[in-house]
């Protein structure tokens, strides 16, 4: 349900891959002045805003219009914001995180628990309908999800479940992009042979699929639910359009929520007024989670890249 | 292959959510489209009642132009530098620059808007200097209705390209390093062999590029509204077809038109989701 369909889903056998079919011999040494150029423009494009966006969080409101934008604060104005932010209707954005972390997490393990089983036998096993499935898969990927949001909402509706977690867990777990995305792993990455031999040896479907096919899928396992939690963490409309309460918003829909408190974006901002640079650590806060999956996952991603690349 | 029960053990539960979550919307959103409030058959009237609604041609236009910046500067960015990064002696470099273009990745969604509102507003912005310089000395004169194409297709680059950067690179990879060798020989420049071979070589992922960025494109949704929210109303709350869908179910209470309006975005989505199917190749097994 929630593959944001601007950010592009990598597939397994790209990213770094088959480096050794390149070398190194016969370039130029002398680097192009206008792709230098080119080169540092976008650099400066796609890190001045994170950089501003962590300094500010350590600023007053005075200093992020009077100062250098990309000066810091200091230590006690990023307390300062801290506390302001934190006491903001009594620790609701603590709540919010808690929802978006709840609500990612209890999808990723749907989507893992039903995706992956999914790819596996889409791939490695015949059954009437498999290619019914199959299609069906590939349409409602590449559809666009949002366009469903409202008439999730009356389905959801008809069926008295609107303000449930489970209204919005649900929906995110459906992940056809990561079904597709390990059967194409499966059937490229996985010999048949293998599986043959593991059913001479008695093992039954179940066991061969948990016994040797999951372990030889780490990798597409950690990419699903890199991709799966990325989505569902960053997702706006649905919960938007599905939860009714504050308490149960998950951060993203916090953010607008304190957006609308600021006055200098909303004049008629009550007395729950939210500074800038508390709106500015609470976008922060709000994006952690993803930039330490991010991090964390670089090098794994990127080995199970080179895993899949073997097959060029 | 085998037959059998296991298979169907397997995709049980998938087929379930599929169910729940991809068929019953879509026929629920048909049949409140065909429907009117009475839940009796309605023709096109929801239909031609959205698109005589003064603000649907408008909320067409924008995606429409939209789509066009966000599409050629996609393609255009992301590819030269996919090609300029690929070209680079110093390797380490080079995967420094792809991950750190990889990063805004992270801030998808409303903390992307976030982030923008206040690069866009001269008081605050790093770029501040920028703005006033083209004569903008207010956040409201920046996000100005006319610049939204432009300002959504920024957040969408900041947001988007990185990723779509790592994935050209790999496709780059991909091509046989004999095929280049082969080209300098003969003498080809690096603008020849970029546009001969390379480019060739990675249609097929420009043009997945392409479709996924138009169909997301389509469902603009955060970013206009939450711009919306941070103008006081400079920027409109029914600025893509998706604020108008969501404005006409929960604003003016009228759910068939919002389903008429979500019914043309899925067939619009479903007819490149399809074209791309069957026209690039791009699901031929391997």
């Amino acid at each position: 349900m929630p593959t944001d369909l601007r950010r592009p889903p990598v597939p397994i056998y790209l990213r770094e891959g088959a480096r050794t079919t390149r070398g190194t011999r016969g370039r130029r040494r002398i680097p192009n002045p206008l792709a230098a150029i080119l080169l540092l423009f976008f650099l400066l494009f796609f890190v001045v805003p994170v950089l501003w966006l962590v300094l500010a969080a350590t600023k007053t409101d005075d200093q992020l219009i009077s100062g250098n934008p990309l000066s810091f604060g200091s230590w006690h104005g990023l307390r300062a914001n801290w506390d302001a932010l934190t006491a903001y209707q009594g620790d609701t954005v603590f709540l919010w995180l808690r929802n978006s972390a709840l609500y990612a997490f209890l999808a990723l393990v749907i989507t893992l628990a039903v995706a992956v089983p999914t790819g596996y036998a889409l791939a490695m096993t015949e059954f009437r309908g498999r290619r019914t499935l199959l299609v069906a898969t590939l349409i409602v990927m590449l559809m666009p999800s949002a366009t469903l949001v409202v008439p999730l909402f009356l389905e959801i509706n008809a069926v008295h479940l609107i303000g449930s977690m489970w209204s919005i867990i649900l929906p995110y777990s459906f992940y056809p992009f990561g079904v597709f995305l390990t059967y194409i792993y499966f059937s490229t990455a996985l010999p048949r042979d293998l599986l043959d031999a593991a059913r001479l040896d008695g093992c039954s479907e179940f066991g061969v699929f948990r016994r040797v096919a999951l372990p030889l899928a780490i990798p597409v396992v950690a990419l699903v639910g890199f991709f799966s939690f990325v989505a569902n963490w960053t997702n706006y409309f649905l919960p938007y359009v599905l939860l009714p309460q504050s308490d149960q918003f998950p951060v993203q829909v916090g953010l607008g929520t304190l957006l609308d408190n600021v006055p200098q974006f909303n004049p008629t901002a009550g007395t729950a007024a939210v500074e800038r640079p508390e709106l500015a650590l609470a976008t922060l806060l709000a994006i952690t989670p993803v930039l330490l999956v991010f991090l964390f996952s670089q090098r794994f991603l990127v080995a199970g890249m080179l895993a899949g690349a073997t097959k060029e | 292959m085998w037959p059998g029960r296991a298979g169907h053990g397997f995709v049980a539960a998938y087929t379930l959510l599929l169910i729940a979550f991809g068929v019953v919307p879509t026929v629920y959103a048909v049949y409140f489209a065909f429907t009117n409030a009475g839940d009796t058959f309605a023709g096109l009237s929801n239909f031609t009642a959205a698109a005589s609604d003064f603000r649907f041609v408008p909320a067409i236009t924008h995606i429409g132009l939209y789509l066009v910046f966000w599409l050629v500067s996609l393609v255009v960015f992301v590819v030269g530098l996919s090609l300029v990064l690929h070209r680079l002696a110093a390797r380490p470099l080079s995967k420094v620059l792809r991950f750190v273009y990889y990063i805004p990745g992270a801030l998808a969604g409303a903390a992307s808007v976030m982030v923008w509102l206040f690069m866009l507003d001269p008081a605050v912005s790093p770029a501040g200097f920028l703005l006033r310089g083209l004569g903008y000395d207010t956040f409201a004169q920046v996000i100005a209705p006319g610049h939204l194409p432009i300002l959504l297709t920024i957040i969408a680059f900041w947001t988007g390209a990185g990723g779509w950067i790592v994935v050209m690179y790999g496709a780059l990879n991909n091509i046989p390093h004999d095929m280049i060798e082969a080209a300098r020989i003969d003498g080809a420049n690096a603008w020849q062999i970029a546009r001969r071979i390379q480019i060739p070589l990675l249609r097929k992922w420009i043009v997945y590029m392409a479709i996924l960025a138009f169909a997301g494109g389509t469902q603009l949704f955060v970013e206009p509204e939450l711009l919306s929210q941070a103008s006081n109303g400079v920027a409109g709350r029914d600025y893509s077809l998706n604020q108008l869908s969501y404005d006409f179910a929960f604003q003016n209470n009228n759910v068939n038109t919002a389903a008429a309006i979500s019914v043309e975005l899925l067939v619009i989505g479903l007819v490149v989701a399809s074209v791309f199917v069957t026209r690039s190749g791009f699901f031929d097994a391997d």
